[in-house]
């Protein structure tokens, strides 16, 4: 069995410069393995270091010290050390990531946003679009929507074209930051469904979940964090 | 395979005074890479001497040139380093005007590069000309107007389509959305992203909004007199800033 | 061979013709490349033609048959008192008939009569920088020259097709001189350039005001610029010189009465006597 991701020793401590240099520590020591198939869900109170942890494995945080070996490209990345463009590789073919907020880019239509990560790949736009209107629909956005920014969309709106884009190339890793924090019961179901899919086709899933429901249905594993 | 550019510990003094100290990095083909920084920093030296128009106190700028690979751009003699500002590289300036001609018309302007090539076909210069100013989102039917008569907006996407005539491999770009409306900036920084992403350009690009930063660029130095104080992937540095500056920037950001 | 008022021969003093002949021979050396001197004060204002008087200076001897025209006519009033000041100055033979010249001044034009080898053309040129339209910065031109940046003069010829449908330019138009200078021919007419390219005579160009010389020396290449689907075109007429009765050479219009009258005739008063005399000969 491939690890996907394995986490080896990894701390990260923030020192807020701005407020006298105090230190808040995320967490220390983190080890962690995840295979193809598995939906690990980081487990623990407010303020342990989930998203911290999740946001370190996509290399958007930076660790103070360990390794972050991620399967790309038949080799392994360690992404805590890797240089920006391996890293936008990484992310462009192997890892995909569903954050809590949505930032949107002005001007480009929920439809392009979606679509983005298969026109990166190299995926015409027709058959882009076509994927990203299939998701988009599954997640119940109405076909008006599409065209429109989502700037102006609603939180929950919001948040499902970010779940659309973060599903949308199949990657074969995901990380999924609070996926369904503003979603109601029929979405956290189609959201339920798309995990599902997703480790059956092998996706490594590495998650955040507060809500109970969706954790129980999803997880192959708990990793605990104790903050 | 060579970076296409690789500055070895770059240094330019003004007398006793820090313009840039010390700036080493490698920009690979296709990366853009934010300069950001406040009044000062020392930004607009250190592009300067990268696109070879300051020469530096000490220090390498190395460029892969077609011919002959990595090559130091101050030690290759004029002739073939405005080929190459001609060609291979463009340098789009905070204000339009710098980097038109403003009494020529615009596809005269866009044309003018491939004619200092050797392009004699006025036939095809035109078309060429036509087709980036529609790239840009200029009407075409502005071909021939002279740019005293274009909006802000307007000519910086002309500046922008006369630099890219040539296909160039790199671009550099100075405040490119400085002094323009927030709609117009919104406008342009899209056209940028796309011709970026669809033409595979390298571009170094310095700005003190932080916006525009994560917008266009792939990697993130920042600087504070005269020095980079801190880099990396651009959502890394903006999200997870270590440097005690580098958060006063971040955080010092208006949230409308 | 001073003249009476006390003048050393053709006015110059020697170290001053000495100076103008290490300019021409740079010139010359360099087909095309505009050499800085040293211009001096002549008696008369600059834009009368003081370049090409101080080049005619430089190099007339006691032997030379000068001959001086002014827009093709040698009895205009300019042409009239520049020979008359070589006359006086150098004590010179003076001509009006091109083939028994050996040094011809002139403004604005080239003779119809094709010259020979050991013949001398000066010309007369109030701007020798051909970019300077474009570019106000001498420094800059400079550089474009020594770099042989010349895109930006295809620029003009482009913006006359966009604006025109044609290259507007119709004298002083821009030539490539032995395939590197770029160069001003001075004001002669876009007709003329064709006469400069392996032209069996000596072709010097002098600038008073803006103190440059340049030369092109016998049998050298010069192309005028053009665009490959805008090619160099001569200006051609309809009618033929109401003296002589020639279809290819220059015609001045010239208007006769208030009725809009008007008769085309040579430009070149030498060409079109000379074509009156052989026809007359003839009949």
């Amino acid at each position: 069995m491939t690890a996907m991701i394995r986490v080896e020793a990894l701390s990260k401590t923030y020192v807020l410069h701005t407020q006298g240099g105090v230190a808040i520590p995320a967490f220390a020591g983190a080890d962690l393995t995840v295979a193809a198939g598995d939906c690990v869900t980081l487990h623990g109170p407010s303020g342990a270091g989930k998203s911290t942890l999740l946001r370190c494995l996509y290399g958007n945080c930076k660790p103070d010290s360990g390794a972050i070996r991620v399967r790309h490209d038949g080799a392994h990345v360690d992404i805590a050390t890797a240089p920006p463009r391996v890293v936008l590789e990484v992310r462009k073919r192997t890892m995909g990531y569903v954050s809590q907020f949505l930032r949107a880019i002005p001007r480009v239509p929920a439809l392009d946003v979606v679509a983005e990560p298969l026109r990166a790949l190299g995926v015409p736009a027709e058959a882009a679009r076509g994927r990203a209107g299939e998701l988009l629909a599954r997640l119940r956005i109405p076909e008006r929507l599409w065209h429109l920014a989502p700037a102006t969309f609603s939180g929950g709106e919001q948040q499902r074209v970010n779940i659309a884009r973060g599903f949308a190339a199949r990657h074969p890793i995901l990380l999924l930051d609070e996926p369904t924090a503003s979603l109601d019961a029929g979405n956290r179901a189609v959201v339920i469904d798309l995990i599902g899919e997703a480790k059956a086709e092998g996706t490594a899933l590495v998650g955040v979940f507060h809500d109970d429901e969706v954790r129980e249905a999803v997880s192959t594993r708990i990793h605990t964090m104790q903050g | 395979m060579n970076p296409l550019l690789k500055v070895t510990g770059l240094t330019r003094m003004y007398g006793a005074r820090v313009g840039c100290k010390d700036v080493s990095f490698e920009l690979w083909p296709g990366e853009v890479m934010g300069i950001v920084g406040e009044s000062g920093s020392g930004k607009t030296t250190l592009l300067s001497c990268l696109s070879a128009r300051l020469e530096p106190t000490s220090g390498t700028v190395a460029y892969d040139t077609r011919e002959d690979g990595l090559t130091d751009i101050y030690a290759m003699g004029e002739p073939r380093r405005r080929m190459l500002m001609r060609t291979d590289w463009g340098i789009v300036h905070q204000n339009p005007r710098d980097g038109l001609r403003m009494g020529v018309s615009a596809g005269a302007n866009v044309g003018e590069r491939l004619m200092a090539v050797g392009a004699r076909h006025y036939g095809s210069i035109r078309a060429q000309a036509d087709e980036w100013l529609r790239k840009v989102e200029i009407d075409g039917e502005r071909i021939d107007d002279l740019p005293l008569t274009f909006s802000g907006g307007m000519l910086q996407r002309l500046q922008i389509a006369r630099n890219l005539v040539t296909h160039p491999r790199l671009v550099f770009m100075d405040e490119p959305t400085g002094g323009l409306d927030v709609s117009v900036q919104a406008r342009l920084l899209d056209l940028l992203r796309r011709l970026v992403t669809d033409l595979g350009l390298a571009a170094i690009v310095v700005t003190h909004d932080l916006a525009v930063a994560r917008l266009l660029a792939h990697r993130l130095m920042v600087m504070r007199r005269g020095e980079v104080v801190e880099s990396g992937l651009t959502d890394q540095v903006l999200d997870d800033p270590h440097h005690p500056y580098t958060q006063l920037l971040v955080s010092s950001v208006l949230q409308p | 061979m001073t003249s009476a008022q006390g003048y050393n021969f053709a006015y110059l003093d020697e170290q001053t013709k000495r100076m103008i002949r290490r300019a021409i021979l740079k010139a010359v050396a360099i087909p095309g490349y505009q050499v800085p001197f040293g211009s001096r004060e002549m008696p008369l204002p600059y834009g009368w033609g003081t370049g090409g008087i101080q080049v005619t200076a430089a190099v007339i001897g006691p032997a030379d048959t000068l001959k001086v025209i002014d827009q093709g006519a040698d009895d205009t009033t300019n042409a009239v008192s520049i020979r008359r000041f070589f006359a006086r100055t150098a004590g010179v033979a003076t001509t009006e008939r091109t083939a028994d010249a050996t040094v011809i001044q002139t403004r604005h034009r080239i003779p119809e009569t094709p010259l020979a080898e050991g013949q001398i053309l000066v010309y007369q040129v109030p701007i020798p920088e051909p970019l300077r339209w474009l570019e106000p910065r001498e420094t800059e031109t400079r550089k474009m020259h020594a770099l042989a940046d010349y895109g930006a003069m295809h620029v003009k010829l482009y913006e006359d097709i966009a604006r025109f449908g044609r290259i507007a330019t119709t004298y002083d138009y821009p030539v490539l001189v032995n395939g590197r200078y770029l160069m001003r021919p001075s004001p002669i007419p876009k007709f003329d350039n064709p006469k400069m390219h392996m032209n069996p005579a000596l072709q010097l160009f002098g600038a008073g005001r803006e103190k440059r010389i340049y030369a092109v020396p016998p049998y050298t290449d010069v192309k005028s610029l053009d665009f490959e689907d805008h090619p160099f075109e001569v200006q051609k007429w309809d009618e033929a010189c109401a003296i002589c009765g020639s279809t290819d050479s220059f015609l001045d219009e010239v208007v006769t009465d208030d009725k809009g009258g008007r008769m085309y005739v040579c430009s070149d008063t030498d060409h079109c006597t000379s074509r009156q005399i052989r026809r007359e000969a003839a009949e």
